[in-house]
């Protein structure tokens, strides 16, 4: 009795809602962590860093201009699809990282309640972070948070979906869109996610993954002056990658940067102790108006 | 020239006295600077020098870095926050009490008119260390965590354009909040800050909890690059501030940065033309237009460019340009010879690149540094003078049919800072508020600070905010993200 032959999946970037491969043509590849083939990734280029950002920027007044009501409902049916999905990450994330399955899955539902939890948010960061000021005398004063734009973020090296999820939702909640920096080693749970993203409503342009070498992307990413914030957090265990010279290029443009937490990946189990990875790529803004008759 | 002849009305020096020479402030004392550097700081209305200031050296700032390290550790850092809170209000009643000789010394080392330090500068300052005393003690309330820290030693880098109270912006938050100061006032108006310092000898404030450590760009690099600095919070220009993000990058300080802006003020054809006006002139020629959030550039709706202009021109040829410590005058003198270069070279670029100017008639002193207000028509977006930060008393006008195009323009500039919207029509207001990428909206009024009131910019205009709860964040540590 022969066995059956598995049709593998490709795995391609997720910009502007579609699945190009590279525009440089070229594709890496990534191993599971006892060094056996996985698949080809694509090798992401400058060009395509640029290309996602232009998708981000297009789809950022659309993705801001919805109601956090219409926001928090998408953000809840990716979680929606990632639990239907569970038992295809909770494989890809046992390969790339080495888990035993029992782990794996407990990593899958984490990364899924993470989800829910960040979905619940768009509706209450304003409740939250804004503020009536009471000003010495006769004005309306009101502080609101909004988001900053085109957010770049770099994923983690080592959680490729709990890690990725963590850092990636956030910046999502208030409007921002994204581009994404995969773990380089570790990039399947982020191109399966596009798979989730792409048929749950997130318009397309509001989340771009690209997967290479973030040592050649990153600095195009945190360079770029359509670019308002980063995340460096994935340039921790990245090859050759100083998060000092991208924090330094950014300044060039007065970018919102997120520094890593440590010189080493924080444990992505522990829950967020409030907004504040929301509000890092919020700008606040206060609209004075007289009172009088 | 003006329509009504007033009588001079000046304010009295005497109410002040000024040293011939300060030392720099550090451990609550003052003493010279170790390799003996002075410079002079003086009366850009007159060109008088007004006193002898120690330039900090590499050596100095280093002093003041451990002083405020030990003051943190030893005083500051232990001391309850109801405690520091009492200090902070003292601080806040003694600027009350002493108001009127920080105003008259304001006018005379800033140019600014007495009438402007007299009843914004001062009366603020004092209130935003009545505001921030009142959080030290409620920190785990302010929604940054349930038991906020310091981040320790703060280096502040202030600008000359507001000296009294970017001090106040700069100083109240950090120590509310558990910070220690070494604070690096602007090269031409240091004087202030040093009345400050004999503030705090009155206040009995412990030594090393605030330093003020003056000098020229290279003193404020030194304390920028310090590593036994713990937070930086600028406030001055873009270019600078890019240099700090570079220089700060991978040492894990914490950083804030209040930068230039070139804001747009809006005015509709349904706006109530003589308040609109009145924000106009105020937006721009409110401290000689040398302000970070000045509505530079105005845009004026197509049908009311004409009456709106004429108008302006009518309102700016009354105003009263002068002494500035007479209190009739309206527009004081610009800071500094550098600055008045900057803005005229800026300024001339206005004609040459095809707009057309004009000047309020006026008759300027003939020593210090004066320009008279100014008003470009016929300006393009492309126009030198309607892209950059000109920091002076000078508008460019442009002008727009629908309010997609006036949004469109306002926010067609790298800098964020604010912007102004003058319209009867409630909805359009928050219409327009919501599309502008600027961090402070004044609709239907300008220029409005308040201690509770958070400030500061999108994009390069700079991050972080100052005043009210948000203010308090700059100076606390994030925690876990």
């Amino acid at each position: 009795m022969s066995t059956r032959l598995e049709v593998r999946k490709t795995y391609k970037l997720f910009i502007g809602g579609a699945f190009p491969r590279s525009e440089s043509g070229r594709t890496y590849e990534v191993h599971d962590a006892k060094g056996g083939f996985l698949a080809n990734a694509a090798l992401a280029s400058r060009k395509d860093a640029r290309d996602a950002v232009k998708a981000a920027r297009a789809a950022q007044p659309g993705w801001a201009g919805a109601t956090a009501y219409n926001r928090g409902q998408v953000l809840y049916r990716v979680a929606e699809l990632l639990e239907g999905r569970r038992d295809q990450f909770a494989a890809e994330v046992a390969a790339g990282e080495g888990l035993r399955a029992k782990e794996a899955e407990a990593v899958v539902s984490a990364a899924v309640d993470r989800w829910v939890w960040y979905a619940g948010w768009t509706d209450k960061v304003a409740q939250v972070a804004g503020a009536a000021n009471p000003v010495a005398g006769p004005y309306f004063n009101l502080s609101v948070p909004e988001p900053t734009g085109v957010v770049g973020v770099l994923a983690p090296q080592r959680s490729s979906l709990l890690g990725l999820v963590s850092v990636l939702a956030p910046v999502l909640v208030t409007g921002n869109t994204a581009v994404v920096l995969s773990s380089t080693d570790r990039p399947l749970p982020a191109i399966t996610l596009s798979e989730v993203l792409a048929t749950s409503d997130v318009p397309k342009g509001v989340v771009n993954i690209l997967t290479g070498r973030v040592a050649e992307v990153a600095p195009h990413l945190v360079g770029h002056m359509d670019v308002n914030a980063v995340d460096l957090s994935g340039s921790v265990g990245a090859d050759g990658v100083s998060w000092a010279d991208l924090e330094a290029t950014a300044a060039d443009t007065v970018k919102r940067v997120v520094r890593p937490a440590a010189d080493t990946e924080p444990d992505w189990t522990a829950v967020p102790d409030g907004p504040r990875r929301i509000l890092a790529f919020t700008e606040t803004k206060t609209v004075w108006h007289p009172k009088g008759i | 020239m003006s329509i009504f002849e007033y009588a001079p009305a000046p304010e009295s020096r005497a109410v002040v006295d000024i040293a011939s020479s300060y030392g720099l402030f550090i451990d609550g004392q003052f003493a010279d600077a170790a390799d003996g550097a002075v410079l002079k700081t003086l009366n850009p209305a007159t060109e008088e020098v007004l006193a002898e200031i120690a330039v900090g050296g590499e050596s100095d700032v280093d002093r003041a870095v451990r002083a405020a390290r030990r003051a943190h550790e030893k005083v500051w850092g232990p001391m309850p926050g109801s405690e520091r809170a009492k200090y902070l209000f003292r601080i806040a009643r003694l600027l009350a009490e002493r108001s009127r000789e920080f105003a008259v010394l304001e006018t005379l080392d800033n140019g600014k008119p007495i009438r402007e330090s007299r009843d914004v500068d001062v009366p603020t300052a004092a209130a935003h260390f009545f505001y921030y005393a009142g959080w030290a003690d409620k920190l785990e309330h302010a929604g940054l965590g349930r038991d906020p820290r310091p981040h320790g030693v703060a280096a502040q880098v202030i600008p000359w354009n507001f000296p009294l109270l970017m001090l106040a912006w700069k100083v109240a938050p950090a120590l509310a909040a558990g910070n220690t100061v070494v604070l690096k006032p602007a090269e031409t108006t240091p004087l202030t800050a040093l009345l400050f310092a004999d503030l705090l000898r009155q206040a009995e404030l412990p030594p090393g909890v605030v330093n003020i450590v003056t000098g020229a760009r290279e003193t404020g690099s030194f304390l920028v690059n310090h590593p036994g600095v713990d937070k930086i919070a600028f406030t001055g220009s873009t270019p600078v501030g890019k240099r700090i993000a570079r220089e700060v990058a991978g040492s894990r300080k914490s950083l804030t940065l209040e930068l230039g802006g070139k804001a747009a003020n809006i005015v509709f054809d349904d706006a109530p033309v003589d308040q609109a006006i009145e924000g106009i002139v105020n937006g721009i020629f409110f401290n000689q237009g040398q302000v970070c959030c000045a509505g530079s550039r105005l845009l004026v709706q197509e049908s009311v460019a004409e009456e709106v202009v004429e108008r302006l021109k009518a309102r700016l040829s009354t105003l009263r340009v002068g002494d500035p410590m007479d209190k009739n005058t309206d527009v004081g003198a610009v800071n500094s010879a550098q600055q008045l270069e900057r803005i005229t070279r800026i300024t001339d670029t206005g004609a040459v690149e095809g707009a057309t100017r004009w000047s309020a008639p006026c008759e300027l002193p003939d020593r210090g540094y004066w320009f008279a207000p100014t008003v470009f028509t016929d300006v393009s977006t492309a126009h030198t003078i309607a892209r950059e930060e000109i920091f002076g008393p000078v508008l460019s006008v442009l002008t727009f049919r629908t309010p997609a195009e006036a949004v469109a323009k306002a926010n067609n500039t790298p800098y964020g800072l604010s912007a102004g919207i003058w319209t009867e029509k409630g909805s359009r207001i928050l219409w327009m508020a919501d599309q502008l990428r600027a961090g402070v909206v004044w609709a239907n009024t300008f220029n409005r600070f308040d201690p509770t009131s958070p400030f500061g910019g999108y994009k390069e205009s700079g991050y972080g905010r100052e005043g009210g709860r948000h203010g308090l964040a700059a100076y606390l540590q994030e925690g876990a993200l």
